[in-house]
């Protein structure tokens, strides 16, 4: 028996259901909602956030002259006395913490403090990095994608000559020049180097959105070029920026520690996880917990930011269905016809 | 075509030269290169000041000196290229010459590797989204791509490297391995290949046999200390082979293909025994590469006179096939001198090399300094693959989503058209159109990848000639770097044009 073709009606019937999901739903509540379904980004973002935490909380943090105090017992500059031979006290089976969790070095830094400064450090180049070159990379592609002309023209040739050099080789050239002063500051240099892919994103996003009927609206209402770019086609490409934020976030990371790594990212007094690492990797025959665990903070924090990226594009996407796969759709046919 | 490649060629050197003036400006301003000296007690410390001013042109301001470099760099066109001199006075040119084999080595071994396995990873899990094996590899392509290139070098080196050698000196393959191993491939498998129910079964108890067979038989053999692959070995890799290809590239109903590509397996292996111990011993590298060529073409020909009336796709899969043939071959050679290369008197048993480029005076014929190059090429190129691997695998599996949910694609499939037609020729060649650009946007990232771990592993490539010069606050060595790299990553960007209008139709390059 040949099997009936879906009817208008059906199909119709199928779009309501998808639409009734959405319905009364503001922009933002449909991107919580697909956000939340997308449980390896909740995951991520849980374990992001309590790193973060106690990153911040167990050492405390500096801020100018202001010292915060943390509940750790130690701080990540003094050396104290060696015990166990520096062997890490922590033993996830039996619930014990210890001393000097990590353990400690050579000199006797105890290396939970070491590393947890090390993330404070790496994360907060980490954001910095994103604000920048999310910042730099959306007004340079916006500016280029409304305008057109020789001004696209123009931008668009540097952004060019920019991509052209290799992120970790400028970065390095960069951060050898500024790394003695601190951070923050390479931080923000990093961050006019990064913007390169998003601005080219956001001016393919700008070029196709400037053409849609709801700018000429805005435009023959009167609106100034400054309120059409920033209250009319942002928010429609607020996905793509968003989501290459983040992405950006996970690449600043690993282009910070490699840099710190290199000798020409974060320097001495001040660390970094990549840093760490790169302290500490002739000693990993002898003290290998000084090379796991800053390792083991830069793999989480990129591995997290990374899902959330992932989280986000698909809680953005509109487009984004979940298509049956083959063997479902034969498991229907089958069920249909039996 | 050719005016089109000259025009990008001119519009990309127009952006490269603005680009080595911003890298140049930045380097020289990056420090001071007289700094050792300013604070050295040398009685002659003025006349040293003045020698390494008169050097390296210290006198004339930054933004005028990059304009003796680039006069050095345009005699390259006349034959003389002249990179300047290192702060040490050695010409850039001699070490750049030096160091530029092995990096690009690194780079292109690394970029060819991830880009095939990233395809065929990335379109498997496309085709079979939403399984099992679709989510174990996204999660690894994403841990992949969290991984700090530094560190998982280093973990290399310890546990890969002097693991394996540790194995290596008394190679013997314990049953309980055998054991473990076994079931772990087997549930793999039958993750992997596209089946359900009762032949997910049977793909379960084939691997299970296939791979427990064959630890059994490397053990049993004592293959580690003797490895090989033999005739035999040779004729039922190549037959599947044959199969798998021509079952991929033009169905396995095209008897005329099939019938191509088992000649050439047949050709392989006939060759095989002359090749190994006849002619392979009067090799040179440049008579190497002209048998690789001669083989291509002459596979290219027997697919050409075979496959009508459809001969181009015929005559790939035999140039596939041919490829891969040539491929077993020469690692079979390489296997043949594995003995003497892993006893001898520099290696000392200790094969998997963690530091360097190649052994330092190691003696021996092409085959054996061609397998020294292999074993220091392994870890670096693990290290750098991982990283692209992750990216060509999430690009090509969102790519070749995207594609087969076009509608084109359902008109094949309404058509009638078999999946492999389908998938292979509708999806798959559509797919590759924004893969294409990807690789060559990642390039910049390889490089980038191989400063980074040439440092780990101590080679003495352009990563460490860039740290040099950038260390010394000394532009040459670097601007040789940028140039080099450069130069590739506009290469790949032309490439990556060209076979954009070569995978698409509506693309014009004229």
């Amino acid at each position: 028996m040949p099997e009936p073709a879906p009817s208008i009606a059906e199909e119709t019937n199928e779009n309501a259901i998808a639409l009734k999901e959405v319905e009364g739903l503001s922009q933002g509540q449909i991107v919580r909602r697909r956000f939340s379904r997308h449980r390896g980004a909740v995951i991520s973002m849980i374990v992001l956030a309590a790193i973060v935490l106690l990153a911040f909380t167990s050492v405390g943090f500096v801020i100018g002259d202001w010292r915060v105090p943390g509940w750790w017992q130690y701080d990540w500059a003094e050396a104290v006395a060696l015990e166990n031979n520096g062997l890490p006290t922590l033993d996830v089976f039996h619930f014990v913490v210890g001393n000097h969790p990590f353990g400690q070095d050579e000199i006797g830094r105890d290396i939970f403090a070491v590393v947890m400064r090390g993330t404070q450090q790496s994360l907060m180049i980490m954001v910095i990095v994103g604000f920048i070159g999310t910042f730099l990379g959306t007004v340079i592609g916006a500016i280029s994608g409304y305008y057109r002309g020789v001004v696209d023209g123009t931008l668009m040739r540097f952004t060019d000559i920019v991509i052209t050099i290799p992120v970790i080789v400028i970065g390095a050239v960069l951060g050898r020049t500024v790394g003695i002063a601190g951070a923050p500051v390479l931080a923000l240099v990093l961050g006019a180097v990064v913007w390169t892919g998003l601005a080219r994103l956001v001016r393919a996003e700008f070029l196709s959105l400037r053409e849609r009927e709801f700018v000429d609206a805005a435009r023959v209402a009167g609106a100034r070029d400054g309120r059409i770019i920033f209250r009319h086609i942002l928010p429609n490409a607020i996905g793509v920026i968003v989501v290459n934020a983040t992405l950006l976030m996970a690449a600043a990371i690993l282009i910070e520690t490699g840099l710190s790594f290199l000798g020409y990212g974060v320097q001495s007094p001040d660390t970094s996880l990549g840093k760490i690492v790169s302290e500490n990797q002739v000693a990993f025959s002898t003290r290998p917990w000084l090379f796991w665990w800053p390792g083991f903070f830069i793999i989480a924090i990129a591995l997290c930011v990374n899902f959330i990226g992932d989280g986000l594009r698909d809680a953005f996407d509109p487009r984004q269905k979940r298509m049956p796969s083959l063997r479902a759709l034969a498991k229907a046919k089958q069920g249909g016809s039996a | 075509m050719t005016s089109f490649v000259v025009r990008r060629l001119i519009a990309s050197l127009v952006i490269f030269l603005a680009a080595t003036y911003i890298m140049y400006v930045l380097t020289a301003l990056s420090g001071d290169p007289l700094a050792d000296l300013r604070t050295s007690t040398s009685p002659q410390k003025a006349q040293l000041i003045a020698s390494r001013t008169a050097l390296l042109h210290l006198d004339v301001p930054v933004y005028l000196r990059y304009f003796i470099w680039l006069g050095g760099v345009g005699k390259c066109f006349i034959g003389q290229c002249d990179l300047g001199v290192t702060i040490q006075n050695q010409p850039v040119t001699v070490l750049l010459g030096q160091a530029a084999s092995s990096t690009l080595q690194l780079v292109t071994f690394a970029s060819l590797t991830a880009i095939v396995l990233g395809l065929i990873v990335g379109i498997t899990t496309a085709l079979r989204q939403y399984s099992s094996y679709d989510y174990g590899v996204t999660f690894i392509s994403f841990l992949f791509f969290s991984l700090p290139i530094f560190w998982v070098a280093v973990l290399l080196k310890q546990y890969l490297a002097i693991g394996f050698n540790d194995f290596l000196s008394s190679p013997d393959i314990p049953w309980w391995f055998v054991a473990v191993a076994s079931p772990i491939a087997a549930v793999l498998w039958a993750a992997i290949l596209p089946f359900s129910g009762r032949n997910r079964l049977w793909t379960f108890l084939a691997a299970l046999g296939a791979t427990a067979g064959m630890l059994t038989y490397l053990k049993l053999t004592n293959w580690f200390t003797y490895p090989h692959i033999g005739v035999l070995g040779l004729a039922i890799t190549g037959t599947a082979i044959a199969f798998g290809v021509t079952g991929i590239s033009n169905g396995l109903s095209n008897r005329r293909a099939l019938t191509a590509a088992l000649i050439v397996v047949g050709i392989g292996v006939a060759i095989y025994f002359p090749f190994l111990y006849g002619f392979s011993f009067y090799l040179q590298p440049w008579s190497f590469a002209l048998l690789a060529v001669v083989t291509l073409v002459a596979a290219f020909f027997i697919g050409w006179r075979l496959g009508k009336p459809d001969r181009a796709p015929v005559a790939r899969t035999t140039v596939i096939v041919a490829f891969v043939m040539g491929l077993l071959i020469t690692i079979d050679r390489l296997m043949y001198v594995w003995d003497d290369y892993s006893a001898s008197e520099r290696v000392k048993g200790r094969p998997i090399a963690t530091i360097g480029a190649m052994t330092p005076g190691l003696e021996g014929s092409m085959w054996v300094h061609m397998l020294d190059t292999f074993t220091h090429l392994l870890l670096p190129t693990i290290a750098l693959i991982l990283i692209s691997f992750a990216t060509y695998t999430r690009y090509s599996r969102a790519s070749l989503l995207e594609v087969m949910n076009h509608d084109y694609i359902r008109t094949a499939r309404a058509k009638g058209l078999t999946e492999r037609t389908v998938v292979v020729r509708h999806g798959f060649r559509n797919a590759l159109i924004p893969i294409a650009t990807i690789v060559a946007f990642d390039i910049g990232g390889i490089i980038g990848g191989a400063v980074i771990t040439e440092r780990v592993f101590g080679w003495k490539g352009m990563g460490a000639l860039f740290q040099y010069g950038l260390d010394n606050v000394d532009p040459n060595p670097v601007m040789a770097f940028f140039v080099v790299t450069g130069s590739l990553a506009i290469l790949f960007n032309l490439i990556a044009d060209i076979v954009y209008a070569g995978l698409d139709p509506r693309i014009r390059l004229s």
